[in-house]
């Protein structure tokens, strides 16, 4: 760290693909010797007995996979509202979870006052619009030039102040989401692959299907609109967007809008497996290891770094879980995102961080 | 007039270098001290002490822990209330395996173990940086919350899987358990938090602090400066986890008297005490103070307040209009004064400073 001068030449050690195979050739060896004289089969449980079991089982294990796969569909959505939201202001925006849910309990408290759904549907991008300038006026236009972490507290007040005017509006209760109104599918496809029956439920695969299609509506916004062209401009620079005349405000509404919508089809998929609560803002807390994963600036990054999570976190819990009395899915996200971050501090697809003096 | 160093001439370092160069500050720091050494206990009901002042010396410390991290080194931490949680269980398993050593000894050593756990997190900040590492803290939070509910032998096996705080006695005043006053409680916590703060006030302006402050500003810098960036931040995680696990340990044994992990040491902990760091102002120990007492009395004023002034608000209502009204003032403070109250603090100063003939 501090030689830099009487450091050697380029050495073989150096290329990140030799250090990693040498680790892990230095691991397998490790572990082939463990286990011989493993008395109390800690290793054997470990490292042998859950791979086994997915041999033995193959059927559990696409199980396992498609359902973090699902999970790790969600957690890409709502990392996806973080992404494009940092990407275009710079601001690490804690109130995307809280988003999430208040549109979803929007959308359904709308349908209970009478309101028939697709129309409640409409109102709630309504509302979002409202939430997306009353944001840019009130918090964003205010704190412009602040440091990111004074940004960040203002999203944490936002958060708060979600909170308690969604539950002063709809209550505290969970609520059912309005999936049939919407034509969401429901029940389950069995297929039976590799001698056992795997289900997967309709509601899961059209999440999939639709966030697929939202990040393909997206990323050609992206490209090829005049707006998706000036989102990316103030991406790369706020300073050299203002001077070709692309307006900051204008831009920040349309961002933290298009981040409501991305919040609003999350709440629906997400509401439709299980309830609209308060309890989703726990789940948006799952997105924060996706994005680091994934690296703040990337979409795709956001959408790779989810799966990696889900399945990483669902396939953990299933064969690694009972070791440690189960209920591990609570951090081990953290856990996975961490380790990838010790070799690319700055996630996998983020940009590289340069540091100059 | 009142205010003013005018006249006032320091003949040594010493008194240069002192934490209190003003006579008219260290006239204020003991007033201060007697308010809080004589008349809360004299004049505040047993209420008063027990829900606001304990509350808000305890969350004034692991504040001071927090800002030592954030404020003064620059790194951001989510991960304050697991490490709070860390201090509380080491004191509750100490306290069990050597029941006659004095609470207050075990209380100031639960914080080694705190600070252990906190480098042993702090290790990847060396390597991540920013918001990044505060995603790498979370990973902490969540696992050591994990720890606490899953390894019994933390809560001694017991039923309730909560911590059950024992009666310990100094000189035959019980200053824990039941049947503590909160007088005697107080009185603890207050002295504690003196003694803490004092030392995180010599440690911050000293050679350390300095080192911190230059790894906040740019770490590569002070790196090429010569200061140890390893030894830096580690000596920041340790010693903001001594602070915040005292302060759980505290929090246990002479606020809350029994707690479960899950009730206590959550994440919203964590970013409560963000709060106070931030709207107290980074870097600024006696901001901690401001943005505790900004933070843990709120609430309760509102609770109270509200009603008093006319507003009628029950139950389920009033926390929600509680949530607003905390979230709303979080975004008026950003936007008023983004260095928060210490800043503030500052300013008033300055400004007695030239009163009355401003120029």
């Amino acid at each position: 760290m501090s030689d830099i001068a009487t450091r050697p030449a380029p050495n073989l050690l150096a290329s990140p693909l030799v250090k990693f195979g040498l680790v892990v050739a230095a691991i397998v060896a490790a572990l082939a010797i463990g286990i011989r004289f493993d008395s109390s089969n800690t290793l054997y449980a470990i490292f042998v007995d859950p791979f086994q079991q997915m041999v033995q089982a193959p059927d559990l294990l696409v199980q396992t996979i498609w359902e973090g796969l699902v999970a790790g569909v969600l957690y890409a959505l709502i990392a996806l509202g973080f992404v494009l939201i940092f990407k275009a202001s710079g601001v690490f925006n804690f109130a995307q979870g809280i988003m999430v849910v208040f549109a979803a309990l929007t959308l359904v408290g709308l349908y209970e006052k009478g309101v028939p759904a697709f129309l409640a549907v409409v109102i709630t991008l309504g509302v979002m619009f409202v939430l997306a300038v009353a944001i840019e006026r009130v918090v964003l236009r205010p704190l412009v030039n602040q440091p990111d972490i004074i940004l960040f507290m203002a999203t944490f007040g936002i958060t708060y102040f979600l909170i308690g005017f969604g539950e002063a509006l709809f209550g505290g209760n969970p609520k059912q989401m309005i999936a049939d109104q919407l034509y969401l599918p429901k029940g389950a496809i069995d297929l039976q692959i590799l001698g056992g029956l795997v289900s997967l439920q309709k509601i899961d695969i059209a999440a999939a299907v639709i966030a697929s299609l939202m990040i393909g509506v997206l990323a050609l916004f992206f490209q090829y609109t005049r707006i998706g062209r000036a989102l990316r401009a103030v991406a790369d620079s706020h300073k050299a967007a203002l001077s070709v005349g692309i307006s900051l405000n204008q831009i920040w509404v349309i961002v933290w809008f298009t981040a409501g919508i991305v919040a609003l089809i999350t709440g629906i998929m997400w509401g439709a497996r299980s309830d609209v609560s308060f309890a989703l803002e726990i789940v948006a807390l799952k997105a924060l290891p996706v994005l680091i994963l994934g690296g703040f600036t990337s979409i795709p990054g956001a959408i790779v770094g989810g799966l990696i999570i889900g399945i990483g976190e669902k396939l953990g819990e299933f064969y690694w879980g009972p070791l440690v009395g189960g209920g591990i899915e609570s951090w081990l996200a953290y856990f996975i995102a961490l380790g990838f971050l010790l070799f690319r501090p700055q996630g996998l697809f983020g940009d590289k961080i340069i540091e100059r003096i | 007039m009142l205010y003013r160093e005018a006249g006032q001439y320091k003949s040594s370092y010493a008194a240069d270098m002192a934490i209190f160069p003003l006579r008219e500050d260290r006239i204020g720091i003991a007033v201060i001290l007697g308010i809080a050494f004589v008349a809360i206990p004299f004049f505040g009901g047993d209420f008063f002490i027990a829900s606001v002042m304990i509350p808000f010396l305890v969350l004034s410390l692991a504040a001071i822990g927090l800002n030592i991290l954030t404020g003064y080194t620059g790194l951001i931490s989510l991960g304050t209330a697991a490490f709070m949680g860390v201090g509380a269980y080491s004191c509750y398993k100490l306290t069990t395996f050597f029941p006659d050593v004095n609470i207050i000894v075990l209380i100031l050593l639960s914080g080694l173990f705190s600070a252990g756990i906190g480098v042993l997190f702090g290790l990847p900040s060396l390597r991540i940086k920013g918001f990044y590492l505060a995603v790498a803290t979370l990973a902490a939070q969540f696992f050591l919350q994990w720890a606490f509910v899953r390894i019994p032998w933390l809560f001694n096996y017991n039923a309730s899987g909560a911590i059950e705080v024992p009666q310990r006695t100094l000189f035959d005043i019980p200053l824990t358990g039941a049947s503590a006053t909160p007088e005697t409680r107080y009185f603890v916590c207050l002295g504690l938090v003196v003694v803490l703060t004092w030392f995180a006030s010599n440690l911050v302006h000293g050679k350390l602090g300095r080192s911190w402050m230059a790894v906040r500003d740019m770490d590569i810098a002070a790196e090429l400066m010569g200061i140890k960036l390893l030894d830096a931040k580690l000596m920041a995680f340790a010693v903001s986890s001594y602070f915040a696990g005292v302060a759980g340990a505290m929090m246990i044994f002479f606020w809350y008297g029994t707690a479960e992990a899950n009730d206590v040491f959550t994440i919203r902990l964590s970013f409560n005490i963000l709060f106070m760091v931030i709207i107290g102002g980074l870097g600024s120990l006696i901001g901690s103070f401001f943005g505790a007492a900004f933070l843990s009395i709120l609430p309760t004023a509102l609770k109270f307040g509200l009603p008093a002034l006319g507003i009628p608000l029950t139950g389920a209502a009033a926390e929600h209009v509680t949530f607003m009204l905390v979230g709303a003032l979080i975004i008026i403070f950003l936007i008023v004064e983004p260095h928060g109250l210490a800043r503030l603090w500052q300013i008033g100063k300055q400004k007695l400073r030239t009163w009355p003939f401003p120029y």
